[in-house]
């Protein structure tokens, strides 16, 4: 960063606990001359060298493909999902949506069905427990078909796919007042649903993938929309309407 | 269907179905209600017909106990939803704009219903029909009383308008339906969601239907009661 251009300097209120079973506290730094081309996970970079240099803990937070697809980052920014920005992930939140002076602060998903592991970091393998349970095809669909074989209409097509966005980073759950993954249960239930492949075993995944989500002790969806407004790949809550239509289905079978 | 009303999704069907019967029930009475408006006499016709056999109580006793299996699930999915959440809150939560207030309530607002009816059972349910049909007297003073409906207990305008002349009453049946429109708002499409009859096209047009339709169920009501206050309130 060139010298002419003023950095930010922040205070930083972090959620640090130790491990699962110890009480956490909220611990407040200062960050200076943070630059507001910085990623938001740079600024904890940053944060973290400043702590390591003063050979304090740094904070732990998950992260890894940084480009907004691999569901890894999670943390509320400020009292959001995923911070102030809408529609995208904490690894494509920039620097330029705060503002110098301010104070940010940063907490771990809360959710019962997401156990903080340290610091910001979160157990979220309850979503992948659920997924385990039914969200995938185990039919045989033989080899890859031409293009055209299998004719989709468009619009079950397009929305198979913003079903598939979901990238199982557990903003919906965090965001809910009653804790539900539904959404997310929802999108990946969609996903396959409307496709020929995976409308074939439709009532198993979606009998299986929800008394799953109940083992789990996920909460009830009482529709308040919540999950979808702070949704980083804007998932529809129509999809919970369709999963709703599945698993009715999928009784009334029996 | 073995298991299904165990489930998260079973146990919110018995919500939408209950409440869905509710829905039904609050058109048919704001229908009868608003002949009030027009006929005293019509009205007390109308609370004849319906007051004064037991297949009416029967149907109250169903009405019942669709309620009390909304507010016993309701109950359960809270505590279960409580518990998913987890002991721990955000320092802060700003929620964008587009949750609606009382989608975040339904519990509380269901609760002030509750109160409501209570109230509404006590002083009308309890001297109009149940009156009726035990025979009793009723207690409304004669400057109220509909020509040609000498028990005042089969005089259901009689109470409507005595009962609605005093403002405390109307103030509190106003702040009652206020909470039933809140309820019945989000109710009404939530119902509809729950139920798998809805998409993306359909939650915004679901969502309008269910203003325009607790606005009128609710405006009916509150008529009724606008319409004897002023038509009594010098009384």
């Amino acid at each position: 960063m060139s010298e002419d251009i003023k950095g930010l300097n922040l205070t930083l209120k972090v959620w640090r606990q130790k491990d699962r079973h110890t009480q956490g506290h909220f611990e407040t730094y200062q960050v200076s001359n943070v630059s507001t081309e910085a990623s938001f996970l740079e600024m904890m970079d940053i944060l973290n060298e400043q702590l390591i240099n003063n050979g304090q803990e740094p904070v732990a937070f998950d992260h890894d493909c940084r480009e907004g697809i691999c569901g890894a980052c999670s943390l509320f920014i400020n009292g959001r999902a995923h911070g102030p920005d809408d529609d995208i992930t904490t690894c494509q939140l920039h620097m330029r949506k705060f503002h110098d002076g301010q104070t940010i602060t940063v907490e771990p998903w809360r959710s019962g069905g997401f156990p903080i592991i340290k610091d910001l970091m979160v157990d979220r393998s309850a979503y992948d427990k659920i997924m385990q349970a039914g969200g995938f095809v185990s039919v045989s669909t033989g080899g890859v078909p031409d293009a055209n074989a299998i004719p989709i209409p468009k619009p079950d097509a397009d929305e198979a796919m913003d079903a598939a966005a979901c990238i199982g980073c557990g903003a919906c759950a965090a965001t809910c007042k009653n804790g539900s993954a539904m959404l997310f249960v929802s999108a990946k239930v969609s996903q396959l649903a409307l496709l020929p492949q995976g409308k074939v075993e439709a009532a198993r995944r979606a009998k299986a993938m929800v008394a799953k989500m109940d083992e789990l002790g996920f909460g009830n969806c009482t529709n308040t929309g919540a999950c979808e407004l702070e949704c980083p790949k804007s998932v529809s809550i129509s999809h919970i309407a369709r999963l709703n239509r599945e698993f009715l289905k999928a009784n009334l079978k029996d | 269907m073995k298991g299904f009303f165990k489930s998260s999704i079973g146990k919110k069907f018995i919500m939408s179905i209950t409440g869905c019967f509710l829905v039904l029930f609050l058109t048919f009475h704001m229908c009868m209600n608003l002949v009030y408006v027009f006929s005293a006499e019509g009205y007390n016709m109308v609370c004849e017909f319906l007051g004064s056999n037991w297949y009416a109580v029967a149907g109250t006793m169903i009405l019942a106990l669709g309620f009390v299996f909304h507010i016993v699930y309701a109950t359960i999915l809270t505590i279960q939803n409580r518990k998913a959440r987890g002991n721990d809150r955000y320092d802060n939560q700003n929620l964008p704009a587009g949750v609606e207030w009382s989608s975040k309530n339904m519990y509380v607002l269901g609760a002030i219903v509750f109160l409501g009816l209570l109230l509404h059972f006590s002083q009308f349910w309890a001297k109009m029909m149940f009156a009726e049909l035990a025979g009793c007297e009723g207690a409304v003073p004669d400057k109220f009383a509909t020509p040609g409906w000498e028990t005042a207990s089969t005089d259901g305008a009689a109470w409507i308008g005595f009962y609605f002349s005093q403002w405390h009453n109307v103030l509190l049946y106003l702040v009652w339906f206020a909470a039933i429109w809140l309820h019945l708002n989000h109710g009404f499409w939530s119902m509809f969601q729950t139920l798998g009859a809805s998409n993306s096209k359909w939650i915004p047009r679901l969502k309008t239907i269910g203003t325009v339709y607790s606005s009128v169920i609710i405006g009916g009501f509150a008529l009724v009661v606008l319409v004897a206050f002023f038509k009594n309130c010098g009384a």
